[in-house]
């Protein structure tokens, strides 16, 4: 029995962990696609740009982890503003296919960019010392990377929840979700509130990168690669919202960690065949607006 | 039928028009023509026809019905993995019947999964297109007793079509037997798209509130559409399996869905012959260009397709359409 | 035009005409992963070709050149790889199939150098049944067997009574598995329990932690070669395993010399058992470790898949000067059968004349710590290992 309890317990902080960072780098994509309506296929392009920028910094240029982290977050945010004034806002009006087939054709060349700059190879992650090995919390060890993983993430998205709850900022962005042109009729700039949003949440997908780069290697083809789950946590989550895509990530980090323990046999096949219920049951996730 | 326009852009209406025109007919002269004039590429030949019948599905629902979806590999790959699995378990290794099996199946999936997904919209609907074909991927990878696992069913054979064309290495049966394949199905979707069903197709495309409100069964149209675009691909699916005599996973992965997408958005979208130009074009270009630089082949691409999106939306077709236009604008 | 130019310029033309009907160019067909998340392994091979084409470029017989057409697999894509050999054959013309990291490749490729007569040299794919495939297979490899087998027998003589094996879940994962299954419970060792992990993009988290509660001796473990293998370092790492005396072992590709600077400090003391390791301090091996550190950069190291390719060059060179640059698929593999290369990087190596698979040492290795670098020090040898799953099951 103490056996089966040791085992939960792992399997519930490894799982946390692994959420937490996909929470981190979807929850940009989810604020983004329910104020813009725009498929983002591309987000993941943010989060391992965040990587390579954090990792670059950490090994060729030393500088220590979070340096590294903050400077990873406002170059990949500052690139973003970028391409969203000159790229994304010009199909704003734009179908969904056109939205769909624009980024992955912008994936496509971030993947070969990164393998021309940096190889195929994923980037070597040389963790500060105080964040190696295991520490101990009482009545067990854990690694202590994945253990401050755990705590950054929830400091950060309690920051966030604030932010949007509390500040001018963050209700303009909820006025916008819930319904843009009531929002711009009462004189709320969404043109800039876009712009701000994005870039926020593009940064912070490069905060993720970095920051998970233990747990989700930084390689070419992590765009690609994490797709499918970042987009999980968010149609999950429903589209706009903070907290949906929190619990879905949470119970995806969770869900595939413990199945894949109990029953190795079945994989993936889980996860999905849940998200397919979860989506049929409330298609607009589960904290989705309409 | 309105007498045709001469300012109308003339492959929309080559596409909406159901008479046969000569035009029609050239993309099988050039297939024809190519299996004398290009006999040493016949097993590329072979795959762009695969292709082709791959997107020419893709279209009949994303085209005409304007379902947007990012699995259609799963009834590909479902198709490729019956013709394996009926050959290396069933000792089944006729190919007619082993088609026409792996269409059923694609099909009977495509019905199950129209059913339960056809129900949203949007974002939601993509995920779950998506979903289908990770959870048959996870499948099939995890079946390794059935599937082959990651090794993939291998160098089974199959038996000669009709039991005298045997599949030889340089193709010619291959290429021949795709391209008769190819022609029934483009026959059935001419067809099809002309017809009052197809018509309705593009109804609920343009505009569903409308269909909706003068009666006309929109979820068993748009079901049945996706049950036959379903079947098609699998057919395709299990071309590739008789003429290569192997099935892997990348048949059922969601960059086959994506790859297919972007040859036909190349070759145009909805207009019935996008997915004639788009492969031959997209894999004749990654067949000379890919070999020597392939990290530059996917750059392009990405590029291409971004600038597609951005300037071309009809895709080649469509910059035909439009330069014509000018023309004729130019000549008044 | 004055006759004595046009004397000129016919004499130029006949002369180079005449010279190249003397000149033989032998089509080498190498298909390697160039592109995406393999390309570091068809890298290795690649660079182990073209050093040894300049090293031995004056060995050729006169007049004889050597022109290798690579093509791009992009990774273990049996429909790519057989269109592509297919091509070579037919479109190119080559003379002599070689290269591929991967089994599903090679076995799409054995059916296409048989009708075709095309001498196919294996330089990596190391699934045991793969030789069978097509008798114009020559492998300068290794297999899962050679390495895994003997591991099982040393683990049960070394105080390893209870194993937990968890290997990638295809054909050379499953040949590792059964390998040291078989060797370790023949020599009277338990396997407490066994999976089998994805291959494509696997978390090793749940299942290190399944091992975990098993708690057995060791855990022996077969990924492929590279990123997998570090990654599976971490979670062995992190999930606490050296710390309950859970030991790790496996082959080779465990610890190969290229991929442990990335690993830290996890690897001191795994143990594997493996047929070549670039800290081996034999003459040959040196040379060849100098010559590529001399040519890539002093950071640089060879590994078993570049030794692989260098044998493999090494006996398509003697192919040649033995058929003077006439190259026939019959006489190519009948020469190649029983064909000996005594100074090879790794040691003797010798071709087996009936199952065409190469016969080398296997040697137990420890990673340690040396001038500041994790290597794999070479401890004990066992020499000339035939692939013992062919010599179990009888076949050829």
């Amino acid at each position: 029995m103490e056996a089966v309890i040791a085992a939960a317990v792992s399997i519930v902080f490894l799982g946390l962990s692994y959420a937490m960072i996909l929470y981190i780098v979807s929850v940009g994509l989810s604020v983004t696609m329910g104020l813009m309506g725009f498929t983002n296929l591309a987000h993941g392009v943010f989060a391992v740009a965040g990587g390579y920028v954090t990792l670059t910094l950490m090994n060729s240029h030393g500088v220590p982890f979070f340096a590294a982290l903050a400077t990873a977050f406002a170059v990949v945010a500052a690139a973003s503003v970028i391409l969203e004034r000159f790229l994304y806002a010009r199909l704003y009006g734009a179908s969904e296919l056109e939205q769909v087939l624009f980024t992955i054709g912008l994936i496509f060349m971030a993947v070969a960019g990164a393998q021309y700059v940096w190889g195929p190879f994923p980037q070597r992650m040389q963790l500060p010392d105080y964040l190696r090995g295991q520490i101990s919390l009482g009545f067990r060890d854990f690694p202590t990377y994945r253990a401050f993983m755990i705590v950054v993430s929830l400091a950060l998205i309690a920051l966030l929840w604030f932010g949007v709850e509390r500040t001018s900022f963050g209700a303009q962005v909820r006025a916008a979700v819930d319904n843009r042109r009531m929002a711009q009729s009462l004189g709320i700039n969404t043109g800039r509130l876009f712009t701000l949003t994005f870039a926020l949440g593009s940064g912070l997908a490069a905060l993720g990168g970095g920051l998970g780069a233990e747990i989700l290697a930084i390689h070419p083809a992590y765009p690609i690669e994490h797709l499918v789950y970042f987009l999980i946590v968010v149609a999950v989550g429903g589209l706009g919202s903070l907290r949906g895509p929190f619990i879905a990530a949470v119970l995806l980090g969770v869900g595939d960690t413990a199945f894949k323990y109990l029953v190795p046999e079945f994989g993936a096949f889980f996860i999905y065949a849940a998200m397919i219920a979860v989506l049929l049951w409330r298609p607009a996730g589960l904290f989705g607006r309409g | 039928m309105l007498a045709p326009n001469p300012t109308v852009a003339p492959v929309e209406q080559l596409a909406r028009s159901h008479r046969l025109r000569p035009l029609e007919l050239a993309p099988w002269l050039v297939a024809g023509a190519s299996f004398y004039v290009f006999d040493i590429y016949l097993p590329l030949g072979a795959q762009i026809l695969i292709n082709v019948l791959f997107a020419l599905s893709l279209d009949l629902i994303l085209g005409y019905a304007g379902i947007v979806t990012l699995g259609h590999a799963a009834f590909f790959g479902v198709g490729a993995y019956t013709v394996g699995i009926l050959a290396v378990h069933g000792g089944w290794a006729e190919p007619l019947t082993g088609l026409i099996a792996a269409g059923i199946l694609a099909g009977v999936l495509g019905i199950v999964t129209g059913l339960v997904i056809l129900r949203t919209h949007g974002l939601t609907l993509l995920m779950l297109t998506l979903a289908v074909v990770f959870m048959l991927y996870e499948a099939a990878n995890k079946a390794t007793h059935i599937t082959g696992g990651a090794d993939g069913l291998q160098a089974f054979a199959i038996d000669p079509i009709l039991g005298l064309f045997r599949f030889d290495l340089f193709g010619r049966t291959a290429y021949l037997y795709t391209l008769a394949v190819l022609f029934i199905a483009w026959a059935f979707v001419r067809l099809l798209v002309h017809s009052p069903f197809g018509r309705s197709l593009t109804g609920v495309r343009e505009n569903v509130t409308r269909m909706h409100a003068i009666g006309a069964p929109v979820r068993r149209r748009l079901v049945t559409a996706y049950a036959i675009s379903a079947a098609l691909a699998g057919i395709a699916g299990g071309l590739l399996a008789q003429t290569t005599q192997f099935v892997g996973l990348n048949t059922i992965t969601f960059e086959r869905s994506g790859e297919i997408l972007i040859m036909l958005i190349l070759g145009g979208v909805g207009r019935l012959y996008g997915a004639f130009i788009g492969p031959p074009l997209f894999m004749i270009a990654q067949d000379t260009l890919a070999k020597n630089e392939p990290v530059f082949w996917l750059f392009y691409i990405g590029l291409l397709l971004v600038l597609v999106v951005m300037f071309a939306r009809g895709g080649v077709l469509g910059l035909i359409d439009t330069l014509w236009a000018w023309f004729v604008r130019r000549r008044r | 035009m004055k006759a004595w130019k046009l004397g000129l310029i016919a004499a130029g033309l006949t002369t180079s005409l005449v010279t190249a009907a003397h000149a033989q160019t032998v089509k080498i067909g190498l298909l390697l992963p160039l592109s995406g998340p393999a390309a570091s392994l068809g890298d290795q091979m690649d660079k182990a070709v073209q050093l040894y084409m300049k090293m031995h470029d004056k060995e050729l017989p006169p007049g004889v050149k050597v022109e290798i057409i690579k093509r791009d697999t992009t990774g273990p894509n049996p429909d790519v790889a057989k269109r592509l050999v297919t091509e070579l054959v037919t479109r190119d013309r080559v003379d002599i199939i070689a290269g591929v990291v991967f089994t599903p490749n090679a076995h799409a490729i054995a059916p296409v150098a048989t009708e075709a007569k095309k001498p196919f040299i294996i330089m990596n794919a190391g699934t045991s049944v793969t030789t069978t495939l097509s008798p114009y297979i020559v492998r300068f490899s290794f297999t899962l067997w050679q390495a895994s087998y003997p591991m099982g027998g040393w683990a049960a003589k070394n105080n390893i009574k209870r194993a937990y094996t968890t290997v990638a879940d295809y054909g050379p994962g499953h040949d590792a598995e059964a390998a040291f299954t078989k060797g370790f419970t023949d020599a009277g060792g338990q396997i407490v329990g066994s999976i089998r992990m994805p291959l494509q993009n696997p978390d090793f988290v749940p299942f290190m932690q399944r091992v975990k509660d098993a708690k057995p001796d060791a855990l022996f473990v077969f990924v492929p070669a590279g990123r997998q293998a570090t990654a599976l370092m971490k979670a062995y790492s992190d999930l606490g395993l050296p710390q309950e005396r859970i030991r790790l072992i496996g082959p080779g590709d465990i610890t190969t010399d290229e991929e442990l600077p990335n690993m830290g400090d996890v690897p001191l003391g795994v143990i594997t058992m493996h047929h070549y390791s670039a800290a081996a301090t034999r003459p040959a091996n040196k040379a060849f470790v100098d010559a590529w550190k001399k040519d890539y950069g002093p950071n640089s190291t060879p590994s078993f898949m570049s030794v692989g390719a260098w044998d493999g060059m090494t006996a398509i060179y003697h192919a040649i000067r033995e058929q003077k640059g006439k190259i026939d698929g019959d006489k190519t593999v009948a020469l190649l059968k029983g064909y000996k290369i005594d100074n090879s990087p790794r040691g003797p190596i010798m071709i087996d004349p009936e199952t065409r698979d190469v016969v080398q040492n296997e040697y137990l290795r420890r990673v340690e710590r040396v001038g500041g670098n994790l290597a794999n020090i070479e401890l004990e040898t066992i020499p000339m290992v035939k692939d013992p799953w062919k010599e179990i099951n009888q076949k050829k």
